[in-house]
């Protein structure tokens, strides 16, 4: 149970940097690119998968 | 707003229209209702958690089918959805559980042995989420399921998964593979639990033969069989040999010693009942497929597996006509139906005897759909869900 908190968490964080970085983004590829990546990672933290 | 922020929300925007239609494909998977309408031989319908507390409420919380006759017998366990990817085993159970009657003994029915399974499908393998049965009075929906329980329900898998009671290594992802689970343990994983929790029912039932009904791609060498544990080599092997003789062709083969968490050898080792695994040809599992979609599954028909076996690759026949589920099913229901003839006859006190299930050219002449029941017009007190 534990680990499957710490998962979430470092699921939950890598979602955090990746908004971080498409707020941060200037080039539309890039920001397509991270939407694309976004989507597991936010299906994951709703236990959908 | 700003034209650089414009054009993140329209990027969000469309990513957000991608997330839902994903999301609810995989909210589908994994909470389609499958409604079984109970039959008249269904006395009791059970949950696999009256048998093993800590089941209760899980994933894994399957609904026991206990059909009973008028007269004493044997018992009779019938597991389908060990591994749900292998459809025909599932719906197998479901055409016993809605029309088989006992005249004599027991026949006690799992739909969902590994119920969690059913709710995920494969990670990239490409699986569709359901599959329909035609019927006469419209189309019922089946979750696509896989091999192994959902990780939503148990997870992290270890590095090595070290087989209890036997401490045999066996591959990381088998932990959640309920045939290599067997023969379970009451503080293990989630379907370490529920294998022991279905060795606990097969105790507290005088369970006397235990049927496991799988599928096998054609590339696997044990397919068209029945597996049986040394105790059950004689019933199996007169089985096969009838219906060789009077249906289709099928081998019997004795389970490995070696070979450890299987139902077909742990169940025979570790309970008083007799253990026999059935595996019919499911072209959808050979990893030469062609695209892996419903009518695949369905069908069983597939060029590339032709292809395959025209190269001496396969260890069944395929050719343009495939394997269709209602061969596949019907299949099942032959032999279930020949192992309850033969064990009858080799032991009149523990007979079973059954009606109201049909056989392997009646199931192809009418299909599997015939034998579904409308769930919206049965008796709602009739109606289970899987």
């Amino acid at each position: 149970m534990i680990i499957t908190w710490l998962y979430y968490l470092l699921v939950a964080y890598a979602v955090v940097l990746m908004v971080w970085n498409l707020i941060r983004s200037r080039k539309w590829q890039e920001e397509v690119l991270y939407v694309v990546v976004l989507l597991p990672f936010v299906l994951r933290l709703l236990r959908l998968k | 707003m700003s034209a650089a922020a414009l054009r993140k929300a329209l990027i969000v925007a469309l990513g957000a229209v991608l997330a839902v239609f994903a999301g609810l494909s995989f909210h589908a998977g994994r909470f389609l209702k499958e409604p079984v309408v109970a039959g008249p031989g269904v006395a009791r319908v059970a949950t696999l958690g009256e048998y093993f507390a800590p089941i209760k409420g899980t994933a894994n919380d399957a609904n026991v089918y206990i059909l009973e006759g008028p007269k004493p017998g044997g018992t009779f366990l019938v597991l389908g959805g060990s591994h749900p990817e292998e459809p025909a085993g599932r719906l197998t159970t479901w055409l016993l559980a809605e029309n088989a009657v006992l005249e004599q003994g027991r026949l006690i029915v799992l739909n969902s042995a590994n119920r969690s399974a059913s709710t995920v499908t494969r990670p990239s393998g490409a699986y569709p989420a359901s599959y329909a049965i035609k019927t006469a009075w419209g189309e019922q929906t089946f979750r696509m399921g896989d091999r192994w329980s959902n990780p939503l329900d148990q997870w992290p898998d270890p590095e090595v998964y070290i087989h209890y009671p036997s401490k045999q290594n066996l591959a990381y992802m088998d932990i959640r593979n309920l045939n290599r689970d067997w023969p379970g343990r009451p503080n293990g994983t989630l379907t370490e639990k529920t294998c022991y929790a279905l060795v606990q029912l097969i105790n507290k039932e005088s369970v006397d033969v235990v049927i496991d009904l799988h599928e096998a791609e054609l590339q696997y060498p044990v397919i068209s069989t029945i597996v049986a544990h040394p105790k059950g080599l004689d019933t199996a092997a007169m089985a096969s040999m009838t219906l060789t003789d009077e249906e289709f062709k099928i081998g019997m083969e004795k389970s490995p010693a070696e070979l450890r968490g299987l139902s077909h050898r742990e169940i025979g080792d570790f309970t008083k009942a007799v253990p026999l695994l059935f595996e019919s040809p499911e072209p959808f599992l050979d990893a030469t497929r062609g695209r892996t979609d419903a009518r695949l599954l369905l069908e069983g028909k597939d060029d590339f597996v032709v292809r395959a076996g025209k190269r001496g690759l396969l260890f069944e026949k395929i050719d343009e006509k495939g394997w269709p589920i209602d061969v596949r099913v019907g299949r099942h229901c032959s032999t279930l139906i020949q192992i309850l003839s033969v064990w009858s006859s080799d032991h009149a006190d523990k007979a079973v005897v059954m009606t109201g299930v049909p056989k392997y050219a009646e199931i192809i002449k009418q299909g599997v759909g015939a034998y579904l029941h409308d769930p919206a017009k049965a008796d709602p007190k009739k109606v289970f869900f899987e």
